[in-house]
């Protein structure tokens, strides 16, 4: 098999990566390559880990109390779990869109601006400029555009997701995470966000959990395939889908786990 | 009685025993039924009594004095049947508004921070404490203030003691339990999901609780602000000890006040005829504030649950 990750330096690299929930394992010496401007599929059977290792890669885990991890997480070889990492900037280069849509009882623009203001941002013009730009990244300008001041939870379900998507856009991360971010949307408002993704990925690094094989087939460049909490497999989709080299892969891909 | 048409009675099931179990049920089920609506009823029953009886003796006051002058003038002389309440209605509104002023920030703040800076286990110990403190007899709290923060005030501000700012003190403390509690459920009640996304977009703990989470629970801070109000509006006990009791408009915050309930709780015991009417009349103008606080509490609370 050839290596796809030769000519390029990886945005993220996660180094023998073991995770506990108290004694619980949920990640075990798990190793992965995240490479700029490609969209990264984590998939594997339910329970077997890819929100909790999605969830390392900006440190949300450490909002669980009684998390511990050992091993590292390289963004662009530094580390995020050095004791010199300021988290909240990690979260802004890292950023986060989840399985539920969940936009902040706010407006739609206070939605979009929040990262602004997080930032200390104030100036109108200029978060009138950020809002307008971000929305039209995600699609949502045309639609929008005239109901920036009702209120974001009125929004029907995929717009209320590509608004998250917009919210993240406008703080300009490195690498969009996505934890199974059409679960909630039907099939049309699917194709959307995955259109969407295609076209974020010229300029971000993305990284997505997904059940649904044809999608992750369809938009993604890399596949890791998990199971315990094991990464038994990474490589180009290609590959993983049509030629598997693991018989576990094989299995879980061709359906014969839940 | 085995003909009822209420009962159900399985047709494959012939054993008798099994039918007469089942009138028992059926009788202890409506029994039960009848109990609790008689409970339900004569509460609700008895406080449209409570307020038929105020109306009845307070609005024909109102009437035959005249609404404009008992709430507008100033001087309360019941000897020389002068009743005017203004001056009250000032120290009850002064004595609410500081006890706000106190209570609220101080309640709000302890709820945000028991929700969000301690963990867990221990919230769960302190607010179950926090709650006892509203069960402290009213006159407990007024002892202290008469024997600590009066004192205080006298020596180191100036003035009686037995203020309007010894109240207002006094109430802000008393109503905290009310605050804290209330906010707290109601900062609880946001989804997580907020606080997650707030953090994810780099924003610092405080940022995501001012900026989205006290946002979300903005109604029910406000319904837990206005019960305090409505506590602090009908608090009696404590303000008598405190506030001074002397019928005049306070010029400043270290004077002696007294309010609509102090004036009702000292004069009852021998008010008669016209007098006794008279605070009859200030207990119904003490139960419309009430009860417009509470309406505004119970607006403020449906308004979370509507959207
Ligand atoms: N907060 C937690 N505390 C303890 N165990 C947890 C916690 N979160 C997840 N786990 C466990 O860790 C394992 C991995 O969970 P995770 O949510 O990462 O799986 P997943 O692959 O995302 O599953 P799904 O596809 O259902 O979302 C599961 O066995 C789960 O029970
Ligand atoms: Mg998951």
């Amino acid at each position: 098999m050839s290596n796809p990750f030769v000519s390029q330096t990886p945005r993220m690299t996660i180094r023998n990566l073991d995770l506990f929930y108290g004694t619980f394992q949920a990640l075990k010496q798990v190793n992965l390559l995240v490479q700029i401007n490609r969209i990264t599929a984590l998939i594997g059977p339910s329970g077997c880990g890819k929100s909790t290792l999605l969830r390392c890669l900006n440190r949300m885990n450490d909002l669980i109390p009684g998390v511990r991890v050992t091993g590292d997480v390289l963004l662009d070889s530094q580390s995020i779990y050095g004791s010199d990492m300021d988290v909240c900037r990690l979260r802004k280069r890292v950023g986060m869109v989840f399985q539920r849509p969940n936009p902040f009882p706010l407006s739609v623009r206070d939605n979009v601006a929040f990262g602004l203001r997080v930032a200390g941002i104030t100036r109108k013009n200029q978060l009138q400029e950020v809002v307008e730009r971000s929305l039209r990244a995600a699609w949502l300008w045309e639609q929008l555009k005239d109901r920036l001041d009702s209120p974001a939870l009125s929004l029907p379900m995929d717009q209320q997701q590509r608004l998250c998507v917009a919210r993240l856009l406008a703080v300009e991360p490195e690498v969009i995470l996505m934890d199974e971010p059409c679960s909630a949307l039907d099939p049309i408002s699917t194709g959307k966000i995955e259109d969407l993704m295609l076209e974020l990925r010229e300029q971000y690094t993305i990284v997505i959990v997904t059940h649904n094989m044809q999608q992750a087939a369809r938009i993604s460049d890399l596949s890791g395939c998990m199971l315990l909490g094991d990464m038994i497999e990474f490589g180009p989709t290609g590959n993983i889908f049509t030629n598997p080299a693991d018989k576990r892969t094989q299995d879980y891909i061709s359906g014969r786990y839940g | 009685m085995q003909n009822s048409p209420n009962i159900p009675v399985q047709p494959n099931c012939p054993d008798r025993r099994r039918t007469q179990n089942a009138v028992v049920i059926w009788c202890r089920d409506k029994l039960a039924r009848y109990i609790f609506l008689a409970v339900a009823f004569s509460a609700t029953a008895s406080l449209l009594l409570i307020a038929l009886f105020i109306l009845k003796e307070g609005v024909p006051f109102i009437i035959k004095v005249g609404l404009k002058s008992f709430l507008l003038s100033s001087e309360w002389n019941p000897a020389a049947e002068k009743f005017g309440i203004y001056p009250m209605i000032i120290a009850s509104l002064w004595v609410t508004l500081g006890a706000m002023l106190i209570g609220a920030p101080l309640g709000v703040a302890g709820a945000i921070f028991l929700t969000q800076f301690v963990p867990r286990s221990i919230m769960r110990i302190i607010k179950p404490m926090i709650e006892l403190l509203a069960g402290i007899p009213s006159v407990v709290y007024g002892f202290m203030g008469v024997m600590v923060l009066a004192p205080f005030i006298r020596n180191y501000l100036g003035g009686p003691g037995l203020s309007l700012l010894a109240g207002s003190i006094i109430l802000g403390v008393m109503v905290l339990p009310t605050v804290i509690s209330i906010s707290t459920d109601a900062i609880n009640a946001v989804p997580k999901t907020y606080l997650e996304g707030a953090l994810a977009l780099g924003a610092t703990r405080w940022q995501s609780v001012h900026m989205v989470i006290l946002k979300a629970a903005r109604s029910g801070i406000i319904a837990s602000i206005i019960l305090a109000m409505g506590r602090a509006v009908g608090e009696t006990m404590a303000v008598i000890m405190v506030a001074g009791n002397a019928v005049r408009i306070p010029h400043s915050a270290l004077d002696p006040v007294r309010t609509l309930t102090a004036n009702i709780a000292l004069e009852m015991g021998y008010a008669t005829g016209l007098h006794r009417q008279a605070l009859f009349a200030t207990g119904v103008v003490l139960f419309v504030v009430v009860m417009i606080l509470n309406s505004l509490a119970i607006a403020a609370m449906k308004r979370k649950t509507g959207n």
